[in-house]
């Protein structure tokens, strides 16, 4: 049961090596930085140190009582990540896999529009872009 | 009252700065952007749209009608973009 942010990278083998001994099931969910157009080279993130792992804590301790986890997980990561990098995962874990696919589609919505990240696409040409909010992350939400 | 205003994103960006020590009388964080804005072109442009603006007070999310009570550290920045 951890929260982590930092910039280096995370070896999703190593994070589940030991992750959730004794549940059932276990879901877990890997973002990766996508160029849908060609033009980009890499996301900026930005976050807000402090507030940023509190946040990911809350969210973590929310979501293992209300679906009942044996264990979680978040790490995300920050600064420049090159397009094909892992942005961030969560893992999941309980007796059940209902609960497990839940408790991760639970923690992506609460992360997506409520956890003190900031996104900004890099261009190959080196131009900035701040990525906007979408309003169906925020619908999402809704959903809980 | 004494305050850590700071500033994530385009806000950082178009404030020019990613944090600032205010003094100030305001009792709610939407007194605050008040105070915040006449200070100068920039934090009034920075300002100019508050649905655009989330806030945090001591790191915990808050509304714009949020006391601020005792509050030490306040946060300005866009809607969120994690996962």
């Amino acid at each position: 049961m951890s929260a982590r942010v930092h910039s280096a990278p995370f070896d999703l083998a190593a994070e589940l090596a030991g992750f959730g001994s004794g549940a059932g099931a276990i879901v877990t969910f890997t973002g990766v930085v996508r160029d849908d157009t060609g033009a980009l080279a890499a996301l900026e993130i930005e976050h807000y140190p402090g507030m940023t792992e509190r946040a990911l804590s809350d969210y973590g301790r929310q979501a293992a009582e209300r679906f009942a986890l044996t264990d979680w997980r978040i790490v995300h990561r920050h600064g420049r990540l090159p397009v094909g990098d892992q942005i961030m995962m969560v893992a999941t874990a309980a007796r059940h896999r209902h609960a497990a696919f839940q408790a991760a589609d639970y923690l992506m919505d609460w992360l997506k529009s409520r956890a003190p990240f900031w996104k900004r696409e890099i261009g190959h040409d080196g131009a900035a872009r701040w990525v906007d909010a979408k309003a169906s992350d925020e619908d999402a939400l809704a959903r809980w | 009252m004494t305050l850590d205003v700071l500033y994530f994103a385009w806000l950082r960006e178009r404030i020019g700065q990613p944090r600032e020590r205010v003094e100030t009388a305001a009792t709610t964080v939407r007194d605050l952007i008040a105070d915040l804005a006449a200070r100068d072109d920039w934090h009034a442009a920075a300002f100019s749209d508050l649905s655009a603006i989330r806030c945090a007070v001591d790191q915990q999310l808050a509304d714009l009608d949020s006391p601020l009570a005792d509050a030490r550290e306040v946060a300005f920045f866009p809607p969120m973009t994690g996962g």
